[in-house]
């Protein structure tokens, strides 16, 4: 037997050697790098640089949007929390890095667009970084079209029409993360192809190893700037699938080798970006360590993570709830806003508006304020006492508890009456005794709901509990509603009878605890008037803090509030909307975000020759008759594959998206289309002019195309920059659309 | 990739059929045998041709043979088909013994010819008593109890309402195409039931009135259910033990039982998407003989299947595209088979587009024109629907009526917002409640008519009589500038730059002034979309933009629900936003003024396509606007596979007669593993068919690659479409959408455990322990789900007594899950 395990033994050393020797062989060389520089490389970074960076600070005000991400990066500056459900935080984070570069440090009120930038403001570093994602656009259109085997008379078209594309010259100025996205989606694309152009000649070369690993992380950074990002990341997935499914199919490569090249795959594209998209969550929960204005929509157990606000109230309070503890309930669900079990001397009208009648007992609802009168008294119904016993008796998981309020000492209580507005649930109220028969029904069952199997104490904040009414088994629920005048719109607070299983509405923890010390009311009321202090903290691991924030970021719903500029997708492809940017205080010039049209049209144009060339050779190869070679074939498809499908899955999601939509939000689709433009226009040239003649008057007309693009872009480009004031006629005369609102001052 | 078969089929195979024409009888025999019990290794030979025959598309490569017939004329003439012959020589008993349930046909195999057929014919009426005891034990479980409870269930409340409303022939609206409904109202018709029984709300007593026959006649379509997944998976799996286990698998499901049991749209939904995938399915097996009767018979059956399932619920969709993607992948490969012509090809094409599009979309409409036919008298669904559509309605104020023609000045009128379900402009003696805006009277949409809804047009600057007859008519134009008076309370439509109650961003709209004295924010400049300026208005027709003079703002309707204060009528905003929307466009409805000559309506009745198309857009509004409220306890999709939460249908405390829709725990927990067992052995056999590995012959010979990669993709195909859309929609979502969803997994987990349990008895053969496992484990299956069938048999049947807590409920000890509520 033991033969046989050190046999086996060894077959895993030999496997894991194998495995070693075949995907990192390259270590067994000097690692040598040679650089060869292509000029027109060089030319167009150059170009690029200059058309995003000329005049960068100009104008010296907020423009648009950069209202909205400059909030964040003053909170990034200033290290408060925030929580923003617009995407995860790498793109703030990138934002925030151009300030702290620059050395900024927070002080600024972004509250108005138009405001002029106080001088403390960097504003040229706040914007470097996406006016440098945006020059960079410029070569990497040349790059991909160069690595999709086009020529390179194509691959400057692509870069040149990137280059003179108004839109992305006036989303990549200003302090917005449109122009990142499309870096990293375009920067994870290249690198693929990259990749898979190494992948014949020379796989788990070094620099295979480098481009595949840059396609995951740069994958991951797209995702991590916008959820969009994460539609580009599944194209280059399935891409990638494809291509491995055709690896499996190759016989002869041996099986080690195929399941080498899988696992670098999975391990390049499935695990590097999970750990970098967690890196992303981890630095930002690492920067972000003080308390600020959303700390209210995360658990208490969260918040107490942060430094400052709860924190500081609930630090070193003690842990296991005990009889006698004084506490204050948070509901868990924090829908429609988070709040705390609260009661106050008023109670129920005797008649409600709509005839029916109450209890008239006290009034208990959840109220979003922290106020004296949150504080409840956990109380043994078995005994008088309302102090915490010495040594204190936890509380369990199963025990019966009565809640005293603490400012009213009347006790928790429900009963077979209708809650004011849930008809179906039953009122729950604080007890008064009128000598009615009404007897009080105010015995709880605990219920902790987290509890691991060996330690069912109540715990503070940890503990996630439910009420159960001992004798009608009602479950103390928050129905959500706002209960009328009488009720101070205060949330209603009901006891659910028909419970369909586990709901968050249903749950409460414990936030602020201490022991209670005074028998006496009045010195109980002094008490609770007075702040909770003692001395210790409590972490939460990473893991559960990441879970949580990444799935309030999800779930977070805001109001989807109409805009003067928003659109439709539909209305995107013809370009028959503008967003204006901002206008200068005195004169006429103004920023707008506008397409080059030449370029809109004629991408859309050349996307749907695309499709139609495509479906007819596919059908025509169906009968076995091939118009294009082999090659050309694959590298055709390959093209349409990825700038077809990254326009569809960048355009095609919005409509089924029910926020608020602009027109920056098609620039990803664009970019796409764009780098397609040229590919159709060779394929054109290369194999559907059959003559020398046909192709010269070809060329010719692209040439000519090509300059009206130019004189597009001229045309606009005081409204890309917006340094020029322009006259209300020359304003008129740019109003080429009805559609487009130019904004002409009224003299 | 899945279809690539050409390298999974071995010479020898091609060998085989250039025999057919010769030794037709057999063949024939061979097929016709098939169709009632394929699969049965009888004899080998013939079963493996008929599964060559049968399957769904042909590689091209053995169309060319089979076409040219230049194989040797008898089978086994090459060296590759003589191995092969006897390799199966060699596995053919074994199979035999794997699959058989009964010895006789091994025997009989080897016997002489006559015996042969005495044991094919004793076979197919097998075949027959097999199907026809599958088909009794559903009707018989379905029918069992029908008539319990008594009263209403669920949303019976709904579907019976709507019934007897075809009955009454009143107009309704409901978010779903009518054939359910329309198909629940006839069978009410039939079985005596007069329409009279209000369906009020669940646990009303049906007392005297006759509701058997709709409950029935949902139980019979239901009951098709079982037959139907039993012959699919019998059509693509070729073996009795899955579809036996399928068949069970549903049958002792509670869900599908409670399910089909009540006046509901999900038995005759469901009934719908298996009949279309039955006939798809036996349509696809005819593909070596197109255009013959029995081919043309499934297509245009599938297409009338389609119709229907489109017919009672949108859902219906998520099999058209089944069907759709389907035929794609089927149409392609005829059109890679070079020696079929294009004119062949075309025929194929039309062939299909006329049975699986032109038919089903015939029928579609049919199906509304009856609905509209049949429905003529106003209802409560009126006020869902444009103007025009109302004077089709005998009863409706619009119906027969003759109205002015042109705008005045002193006209009474309504106004009606163009968005569809959106309502009349109206305002009643109610003030916007402190806090929200200015404390003036509220504005509102409202659906239904009343006398808050009238207005009357007066001119901006003079307050004198317009209806004085001694005045000239003057007639409101384009551009003009305009006064709207509210007839109930005389106040004056009025904005100002006070935030709207819900829509923060617009104006607030009120009633202001006394007995029609404001101010100038009560002026409105009255514009019709797409006129020229000067024009006169017209009734109905127009579509009309007011715009607020001051503000310069334009009136529209926001489609949010006012909160109690303002009775849940829809909000009325100002936007300062100019785009042309639906919401902001209004028509004249009503028109009263005494001075002027009424024309007939008639002229405005709407053709066909436009009801077909306005009822659409009604119905698709409907769906968008059942969003869930933010505290409702909802049904999440990730809930059902695992059978998380049931669903109430009648009953709460423990005197109450109790039914609880929940699916048989140990069914759906069984599909869900099934679920992943066949996505790891799926993508194991395709990786293995793609790395070129030689599967042993016992997985080749019978085709269980394939039958597990198609047969099975197929039904996967099938769960994935019924069930992931959902997460994707936005409205509100009850347990009872998973059922076609959960039809589907069932069939998978037959063809799967079947498969699986071959390969088991396979890899352990010759030993005769090998066939004990294949049946022992299919028969433990079956027994396993028909006793816990028995044990929670109370959910479907109802139950009365203490709830599962108690220890003294029969249910006791069965709440295996916290969220389960019986």
């Amino acid at each position: 037997v033991d033969e046989l395990i050190l046999m086996r033994e060894e077959q895993l050393g030999i496997l894991l050697s194998l495995l070693f020797y075949k995907m990192l062989g390259f270590l067994r060389h000097p690692l040598v790098v040679t650089a060869d520089i292509n000029l027109n490389v060089v030319a167009l970074t150059g170009v690029g640089l200059l058309s995003r960076l000329w005049r960068l600070t100009y104008p010296r005000a907020v423009v648009f949007d950069e209202v909205y991400y400059g909030q964040y990066i003053s909170f990034y500056m200033k290290r408060i929390f925030f929580l923003d459900d617009s995407g995860p935080p790498f793109g703030h984070m990138l934002l925030a890095l151009g300030g702290y570069l620059g050395g900024f440090d927070g002080n600024f009120l972004w509250n108005r667009i138009g405001a002029e930038y106080s001088s403390n403001v960097p504003v040229w570093s706040l914007r470097l970084l996406p006016a440098l994602a945006g020059a960079f656009l410029v070569p990497m259109a040349y790059q991909i079209v160069l690595e999709l085997n086009f020529s390179h008379c194509a691959a400057m078209g692509a870069a040149l029409l990137v280059l003179i594309e108004n839109a992305l010259i006036t989303q990549s100025r200003l302090i917005l993360l449109e122009s990142v996205l499309i870096f990293f989606n375009l920067l994870s694309v290249l690198s693929y192809l990259k990749f898979s152009n190494l992948q014949k000649h020379s796989p788990f070369s070094p620099s295979w190893w480098f481009w595949l690993m840059l396609t995951g992380v740069a994958c991951s950074c797209a995702v991590g700037i916008k959820y969009m990002g994460v539609f580009t990341y599944l194209l280059v997935l399935s891409i990638a699938a494809v291509h491995a499914w055709h690896l499996i199919g190759d016989q002869t490569l041996s099986n080690v080798c195929v399941f080498c090249h899988l696992l670098a795959r999975t391990v390049a594209l499935l695990i590097i970006p999970i750990l970098t998209y967690l890196l992303f969550f981890y630095v930002h929960l690492i920067l972000l360590y003080r308390s600020g204005p959303h700390d209210q929509i995360m658990s208490s157990a969260f918040q107490a993570s942060l430094e400052g606000g709860l924190a500081r109230i609930t630090r070193g309070q003690p842990l296991e709830v005990a009889y006698g503890s004084q506490v204050t309930l948070r509901s868990v669900f924090g829908k429609p806003m988070p709040c705390w079990l609260h009661s106050h001397q008023n109670t129920y009208p005797m008649i409600y508006e709509n005839g029916r009648g109450s209890s008239h007992q006290q009034q208990v609802t959840c109220y979003p304020f922290k106020d004296v009168n949150n504080w409840w008294i956990v109380k043994d119904p078995g005994r008088h006492q309302l102090v915490v016993g010495n040594p204190p008796r936890p509380i369990r998981h199963g025990d019966i508890v009565q809640l005293v309020h603490g400012m009213t000492t009347r006790l928790l209580n429900t009963h077979d009456v209708a809650a004011p507005l849930s008809p179906h649930s039953q009122e729950v109220s604080c007890y008064i005794d009128y000598n009615i028969s009404m007897p009080a029904q105010n015995l709880w069952r605990l219920e902790i709901v987290n509890r691991e199997s060996d330690t069912d104490v109540w715990k503070t904040i940890m503990s996630e509990v439910r009420f159960v009414h001992v004798n009608t088994s009602a479950i103390l629920k928050l129905s959500g509603a706002h209960l009328p005048d009488w009720g101070f719109r205060q949330l209603e607070v009901v006891g659910e009878k028909l419970s369909r299983g586990f709901h968050e509405s249903m749950v409460w923890n414990v936030e602020e605890h201490r022991y209670g010390k005074s028998q006496e009311q009045k010195e109980r009321e002094l008490e609770l008037h007075s702040p909770t202090q003692v001395d210790i903290s409590r972490n939460l691991s990473f893991m559960a803090r990441f879970s949580e924030l990444q799935w309030r970021m999800l779930t977070l719903r805001t109001d989807d509030s109409e805009h003067k500029y928003s659109s439709t997708p539909l209305e995107w492809v013809t370009l028959d909307t503008n967003i204006a940017y901002w206008l200068h205080p005195r004169t006429s010039a103004q920023i707008h975000l506008l397409g080059n049209i030449t370029i809109w049209a004629s991408a859309s144009l050349a996307m749907v020759t695309y499709a139609l060339l495509f479906f007819w050779y596919l059908l025509r190869r169906r009968r076995s008759i091939r118009d294009l070679p082999e090659d050309c074939w694959l590298r055709w498809v390959l093209a349409g594959a990825l700038c077809c499908g990254g326009w569809a899955v960048n355009y095609l999601p919005f409509f089924m998206m029910e926020k608020t939509l602009f027109l920056y939000h098609y620039l990803p689709a664009l970019t796409f289309q764009i780098i397609l433009l040229p590919v159709v226009l060779q394929h054109v040239n290369d194999h559907l002019c059959r003559s020398q003649l046909q192709r010269s008057v070809f060329s010719a007309l692209v040439v000519a195309w090509y300059s009206s693009a130019c004189h597009v872009f001229n045309t606009l480009r005081p409204l890309t920059y917006g340094d020029t004031p322009l006259s209300p006629s020359e304003l008129r005369a740019l109003r080429w659309r009805d559609s487009w609102d130019i904004l002409i001052r009224k003299y | 990739m899945l279809c690539d078969t050409s390298r999974l089929l071995p010479a020898g195979a091609a060998t085989t059929l250039p025999a057919q024409p010769r030794s037709r009888g057999s063949a024939l025999r061979c097929r016709r045998r098939e169709l009632h019990f394929p699969g049965h290794p009888a004899l080998p030979f013939c079963d493996f041709l008929a599964a060559q025959l049968t399957r769904p598309s042909f590689p091209p490569g053995r169309r060319v043979i089979l076409r040219r017939g230049r194989m040797p004329p008898v089978m086994g003439g090459s060296l590759a088909g003589s191995e092969r012959r006897a390799r199966r020589g060699r596995c053919g008993p074994q199979a035999a013994r794997a699959v058989g349930p009964d010895v006789a046909a091994e025997d009989a195999a080897r016997s002489p010819k006559r015996l042969v057929q005495g044991s094919r014919r004793f076979k197919a009426a097998g075949g027959w008593a097999l199907l026809a005891v599958v088909t009794l034990l559903s009707f018989a479980t379905r029918f069992h109890r029908l008539d319990e409870p008594p009263h209403i269930c669920w949303d019976e409340t709904h579907f019976g309402k709507m019934g007897s409303y075809y009955i009454n022939r009143t107009f309704f609206f409901d978010v779903h195409p009518p054939l359910g409904k329309m198909l629940i109202g006839l069978a009410g018709y039939l079985s005596g039931y007069d329409g009279t029984f209000l369906f009020q709300k669940p646990g009303d007593k049906y007392e005297h009135h006759s509701y058997m026959g709709m409950r029935g006649f949902c139980a019979f379509l239901g009951s098709w259910l079982i037959p139907f997944a039993y012959l699919t998976v019998l059509e693509v799996s070729k073996s009795l033990p899955a579809a036996l286990l399928t068949a069970a698998l549903l049958t002792f499901d509670t869900g599908c039982l409670t399910l089909s049991q009540y006046i509901l749209l999900d038995p005759i939904l469901m009934f719908f998407i298996m009949a279309a995938m039955l006939s798809m399915v036996k349509y696809n097996s005819c593909t070596d003989r197109p255009f013959s009767a029995s081919w043309w018979f499934w297509l245009s059956l599938t297409g009338i299947s389609l119709a229907g399932a489109l017919g009672v619920k949108f859902v219906g969709l998520f099999i058209i595209l089944q069907v759709g993607l389907n035929t794609i992948s089927d149409l392609w490969h005829l059109f890679g088979d070079l020696s079929l012509s294009l004119v062949t090809m075309g025929k194929h094409l039309i062939a299909r587009i006329l049975c699986l599009i032109v038919l089903p979309l015939a029928l579609y409409m049919a199906i509304f024109a009856v609905h509209f036919i049949v429905l003529n008298k106003s209802g409560p669904g009126d006020g869902f629907f444009s103007s025009a559509f109302q004077a089709r309605l005998s009863g409706n104020n619009l119906h027969n009526a003759s109205i002015p023609e042109h705008l005045a000045y002193g006209s009474v009128i309504t106004v009606k917002n163009l968005r569809m379900a959106s309502g009349y402009l109206h305002s009643h003696r109610h003030l916007y409640p402190e806090g929200i805006g200015a404390r003036q009277q509220q504005v509102t949409t409202y659906l239904h008519k009343d006398y808050n809804n009238l207005w009357i047009v007066k001119k901006h600057n003079t307050n004198s009589d317009p209806l004085d007859p001694s005045l000239p008519v003057e007639f409101v134009r384009h551009g003009d500038i305009i006064r709207l008076e509210h007839k109930e309370t005389s106040r004056n439509l009025h904005s100002h730059y006070h935030e709207a109650p819900l829509t923060r961003k617009h104006y607030q709209v009120t009633g202001y002034g006394i007995n029609g004295t404001g101010d100038s924010n009560d002026f409105w400049r009255i514009e019709v979309v797409n006129r020229k300026f000067g024009n006169r208005i017209k009734v109905l027709r127009s579509r009309i933009r007011l715009i607020h003079l001051v503000t310069g703002c334009v009136l529209g309707s926001s489609g949010k629900v006012l909160p109690k204060w303002g009775w849940e009528q829809l909000e009325v905003t100002c936007t300062p936003y100019l785009k042309e929307t639906l919401n902001s466009i209004w028509n004249v409805e009503d028109h009263f003024n005494p001075k002027l000559p009424n024309i007939s309506l008639d002229v405005l009745k709407p053709s066909f396509p436009e009801i077909l198309l306005e009822s659409h857009m009604v119905m698709l509004r409907g769906n968008n606007g059942l969003k869930p409220k933010d505290n409702d306890f909802t049904s999440k999709p990730w809930h059902w596979p695992i059978n998380y939460q049931g669903l109430r249908f009648s009953g709460i405390n423990d005197t109450d007669f109790r039914v609880y829709l929940l699916g048989n725990p140990v069914v759906w927990w069984l599909n869900l593993l099934s679920i992943a067992l066949y996505l790891l052995t799926g993508s194991f056999t395709a990786v293995a068919l793609q790395r070129g590995v030689h599967l042993p012959a016992e997985v080749e010979d019978p085709g269980l690659s394939q039958v597990l990669l198609r047969g099975g993709g197929q039904a996967l195909l099938g769960w994935v479409l019924h069930y992931f859309p959902f997460f994707l929609m936005g409205r509100i979502l009850y347990f009872h959408h998973y059922f076609p969803a959960m039809l589907f997994s069932s069939m998978l987990t037959g063809i799967l455990w079947d498969t699986l349990l071959r390969l088991c008895a396979w890899r352990l053969a010759p030993s005769s322990l090998a066939r004990g496992i294949h049946v022992g484990g299919i028969l433990s299956l079956l027994l396993g789900t028909a006793y816990s069938f028995y044990l929670f048999h109370p959910l479907a049947y109802g139950m009365v007594g203490p709830l599962a807590q108690n220890p003294l409920s029969p249910m006791a000890g069965l709440r295996w899950l916290e969220s389960w509520d019986f």
